[in-house]
C-alpha cells in the first residue's frame, strides 16, 4: 500500500456578528470598564446578559450596574495554556458570579498556583489595556479581597462618548458610539489525509495519469474516485487508467474574476468526460477563445513544470465528438 | 403509537487515527455490516438519516460524501442532523411513529484525528461571550467537576473509581479504543487527570429502526423502544447548576425511563464527573449495570459515541443480556443537552 499522503488545511473565518441591545450594552459597558447585567423574569440578575430569559425565554431589557469584584463559585487548573486562551501561562479557569449578580461568568483567573485557588475566593477584573468591545476587554479575573455586598443598580445601557473613564484611557479606548457588533477571528488547523481512493489517484497523477476507480457492482468508472460508488453504496476498489483526452459535456463561461486567481477572463470552466470515465471532471479550458468553445469539444490536458495536477485543457484537433456518445454524463 | 425497536448494530473498532481512510470508507464497512443483519437493501429502506459535524475533520459538506456509502440511488428518503447520531435517531423515530416509513438507518460518524478536537468544540459554544475565549472540552468538564467536588458529590478518587471500572468492562468489548488497567496519570485541567478524560477517537456506527411486525421479522428479540426524549438547558455555563442535570432528569420522566427500574444502563458520560451527575439525574442504584461497554471513556467517536450508547444498550437486549435499559446520550459543553432512551426486550431474558 502506498504511503498515506497528509496535508496541512487551515480553515480561517472572521465570524462577523451582530448585536441584540442587551449584547450591546454589556459589551460596550466593557469597553468603559464597566459591567452591566439585565434583570431576568424571576428576579434574578444574568450576568453576562442575555436578550432573552434563560428560563422562560421571554424577551428581558431591564439593564443594571453590578461589581466588578466577584466570588470564584468552580474552578479549574490549566497548566498548559493552548492558542487562543486569555493568558499564555498557567491560570484557572473560573466561574465567577460579580458582586451584584445571581449567575456566573466564565474567564480565566491570573494566580500563581493552583494552590492559592478555591471556590468562594475573592477576585476582581483586570481589564485589557486596549478594549474594544469584546469579552476579551476583560484581560482576566485575579486574586483581590473585598467584601461582597454591592446591590445592583439601574442603568441606561448607554454610554457617553466622551464620559470622565474613557477620556482617561488611550483614544482607541474612546471610540464613539455604541458596540455593535463583533469581529470573532477563528482558525483550526487539520492534517488532511484523503483516504485511500482519493490517494491513489493522486499518487497517480504525480507520473501524469489519471487513475479512476470502477464500481463491482454497476461497473461505473469514477474519475477522480470517492471511494463509493454513490449509486450502489459499496467502495470502488479496481483501478482503470483514463484519458488522458476526453470530451466537453458542458461548460460555462467565467466572467467575474476570482480573488487569489490569476486567470484572465472571460474563460471557460468545463465538464470534462475523460475517455474511459463514467463521471465528469471540471477543468478549465484554454488554448481557444471562450467563445468557440462548444460541447463535445475534444480536450487534452496541458501540464506545467512540476504541478499535481493539469493546468488547464485544451483542444486536441480532433473532430468533436458525437453527442450519443456523451449525452449520459452530462 | 407504533412499536418501534432497533432491531441490528454495528460499530467499527474505534481508534486515534484513520489516516488512510476517508470519512466514508471508515463508514462503509458499518454500514454494510448493519444492513447485513437484517437482509435489508438501501432501496428497502423507508428512511435514512445520519449525524455528524465537519468540523471534526475540517471537511465541508462531508456528509454528503458519506452518504455516497448508502448509495442513494435512485433518490432515498434522506436527512442529516449536526449532531450525534443519537438525535438521527430521534428524528428517524419521529419518522417511523407518524407511518412515513417502516424501517429506517441511521448512522453517524466522527474522524477527530485530522483536527485539535479540545480546539474544535470551542466553536460550539456561545460565539459572544464564551468561544472567543476558547476554552477547550476538557476545562469546561474540569470547571464541572470541581463544582461536584465542592459539593461533596464526589472525590478524585471516586473519579478514578469509575475510569478503572470502565476501562476493566471495555476489555470485553472489541470495538473500545482503551481497555484494561492504566494509571490515572497527571492532570490535564485540574481536577481531571488524563484516566478522567475520553481518548480522542475516530469512529462509526449505525442502527436500523423497524417497526412492530417488520421489526419481528428482521430480528429475534428486538430492542422495543419504549419511550424517548431529548431536553436542553439555558446554554449559559453561569447559569446552570453544574453538578445536576434537569434536562436529563425531565428526558428521562418523559420517556417513562422511572415507570419501572431497568438492568441496564449505557450512559454518554465522556468524563468521569459526568457519570456521577447522570446518576444521580437518572436515580440509577448499583443494582443497575452501567456502562458495560465500557462507555465514551473507552472510546468516543465524537457525534457516534451516544448513538453508540443505543446501539450497545439495544445489543444487549438482542442478545438477551437485558430486559429493559436506558440508553443516554449528551451534547454540548458540561451535558447541556441530553437524550434519553427507554428500551425493552420481549419475553424474559435467558
Ligand atoms: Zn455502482
Amino acid at each position: 500500500m502506498p504511503e498515506v499522503l497528509t496535508a496541512p488545511l487551515v480553515v480561517e473565518f472572521p465570524f462577523t456578528r451582530s448585536l441584540g441591545p442587551v449584547q450591546s450594552a454589556f459589551l460596550t459597558g466593557l469597553r468603559a470598564r464597566t459591567v452591566l447585567g439585565v434583570r431576568a423574569s424571576d428576579g434574578r440578575v444574568v450576568v453576562p446578559p442575555t436578550e432573552y430569559d434563560p428560563v422562560t425565554a421571554e424577551e428581558i431589557r431591564e439593564l443594571v450596574e453590578v461589581g466588578t469584584t466577584g466570588t470564584v463559585t468552580t474552578w479549574a487548573w490549566n497548566a498548559r495554556p493552548r492558542p487562543g486562551q486569555p493568558l499564555g501561562t498557567p491560570f484557572a479557569w473560573a466561574l465567577v458570579t460579580l458582586d451584584g449578580a445571581d449567575t456566573a461568568l466564565l474567564h480565566a483567573l491570573d494566580a500563581p498556583g493552583a494552590e492559592s485557588v478555591h471556590s468562594g475566593m475573592r477576585v476582581r477584573i483586570r481589564w485589557a489595556e486596549e478594549r474594544t468591545g469584546a469579552i476579551t476587554d476583560i484581560a482576566c479575573f485575579e486574586p483581590y479581597d473585598s467584601e461582597p455586598g454591592r446591590q445592583p443598580t439601574a442603568h441606561s445601557g448607554e454610554f457617553a462618548d466622551t464620559d470622565t473613564e474613557t477620556n482617561a484611557d488611550t483614544d482607541a479606548n474612546a471610540d464613539a458610539g455604541p458596540v455593535t457588533g463583533i469581529i470573532a477571528p477563528a482558525r483550526l488547523d487539520y492534517t488532511y489525509a484523503p483516504g485511500r481512493a482519493q490517494s491513489r489517484y493522486l499518487n497517480a497523477l504525480v507520473d501524469r495519469r489519471t487513475v479512476g476507480e470502477r464500481c463491482p457492482a454497476c461497473r461505473k468508472v469514477y474519475v477522480p474516485p470517492r471511494g463509493a460508488c454513490p449509486t450502489c453504496g459499496v467502495a470502488t476498489d479496481e483501478q482503470v487508467e483514463a484519458g488522458p483526452n476526453g470530451t466537453v459535456t458542458t461548460f460555462c463561461i467565467v466572467n467575474i474574476k476570482a480573488r487569489n486567481l490569476d486567470i484572465e477572463v472571460p474563460y471557460v470552466y468545463a465538464h470534462i468526460a475523460l475517455d474511459g470515465a463514467d463521471l465528469a471532471l471540471h477543468a478549465r479550458i484554454g488554448g481557444i477563445p471562450y467563445d468557440q468553445v462548444r460541447m463535445g469539444l475534444r480536450v487534452a490536458p496541458v501540464w506545467t513544470e512540476g504541478a499535481r495536477f493539469p493546468d488547464h485543457y485544451r483542444p486536441t484537433g480532433e473532430p468533436d465528438a458525437d453527442y450519443d456518445s456523451y449525452k449520459e454524463l452530462i | 403509537m407504533r412499536d418501534v425497536a432497533i432491531v441490528a448494530f454495528a460499530q467499527t473498532a474505534h481508534s486515534r487515527t484513520s489516516d488512510e481512510l476517508s470519512e466514508v470508507e471508515m463508514l462503509m464497512p458499518v454500514l454494510h455490516e448493519v444492513l447485513d443483519r437484517t437482509g435489508l437493501k438501501t432501496a428497502d429502506l423507508g428512511f435514512v438519516c445520519s449525524g455528524s459535524s465537519d468540523y471534526l475533520a475540517g471537511r465541508a459538506f462531508s456528509f454528503t460524501m458519506a452518504l455516497d456509502g448508502v448509495g442513494a440511488w435512485p433518490p432515498v428518503s434522506e436527512s442529516h442532523v449536526e449532531m450525534d447520531g443519537a438525535w438521527a435517531l430521534y428524528e428517524a423515530w419521529v419518522k417511523i411513529l407518524t407511518g412515513e416509513a417502516d424501517t429506517a438507518l441511521v448512522y453517524a460518524y466522527g474522524k477527530s484525528s485530522p483536527g485539535e478536537l479540545r480546539d474544535v468544540l470551542t466553536r460550539q459554544l456561545d460565539p459572544y461571550y464564551v468561544a472567543p475565549l476558547w476554552p477547550d472540552s476538557v476545562a469546561l468538564a474540569a470547571l464541572q467537576a470541581q463544582a461536584l467536588i465542592d459539593a461533596g458529590a464526589t472525590d478524585e478518587r471516586a473519579l478514578a473509581g469509575v475510569a478503572a471500572r470502565s476501562r476493566t468492562d471495555a476489555a470485553a468489548n472489541p470495538y473500545a479504543q482503551l481497555s484494561g488497567p492504566a494509571p490515572m496519570g497527571d492532570y490535564v485541567v485540574r481536577p481531571l487527570r488524563r484516566g478522567d478524560c475520553p481518548p480522542v477517537s475516530d469512529g462509526a456506527a449505525a442502527v436500523i429502526l423497524a417497526a412492530g411486525d417488520t421489526a419481528r421479522a428482521l430480528c429475534a428479540r428486538p430492542a422495543w423502544i419504549r419511550g424517548l426524549d431529548h431536553r436542553i438547558e439555558a446554554h449559559s455555563l453561569g447559569v446552570r447548576d453544574l453538578t445536576e442535570s434537569p434536562s436529563t432528569r425531565l428526558a428521562a420522566e418523559r420517556a417513562g425511563a422511572f415507570a419501572r427500574p431497568a438492568d441496564t444502563a449505557e450512559l454518554h458520560a465522556p468524563f468521569t464527573s459526568q457519570e456521577v451527575v447522570l446518576r444521580r439525574a437518572l436515580r440509577l442504584d448499583d443494582d443497575v449495570t452501567v456502562n458495560p461497554s465500557g462507555g465514551a471513556l473507552t472510546a468516543n467517536p465524537v457525534m457516534a459515541a451516544g448513538l453508540i450508547r443505543l446501539g450497545e444498550a439495544a445489543a444487549r437486549i438482542h442478545r438477551g443480556e437485558s430486559d429493559r435499559a436506558l440508553a443516554h446520550a449528551t451534547s454540548g459543553p458540561c451535558l447541556q443537552q441530553n437524550l434519553v432512551a427507554v428500551l425493552e426486550g420481549e419475553g424474559h431474558a435467558a
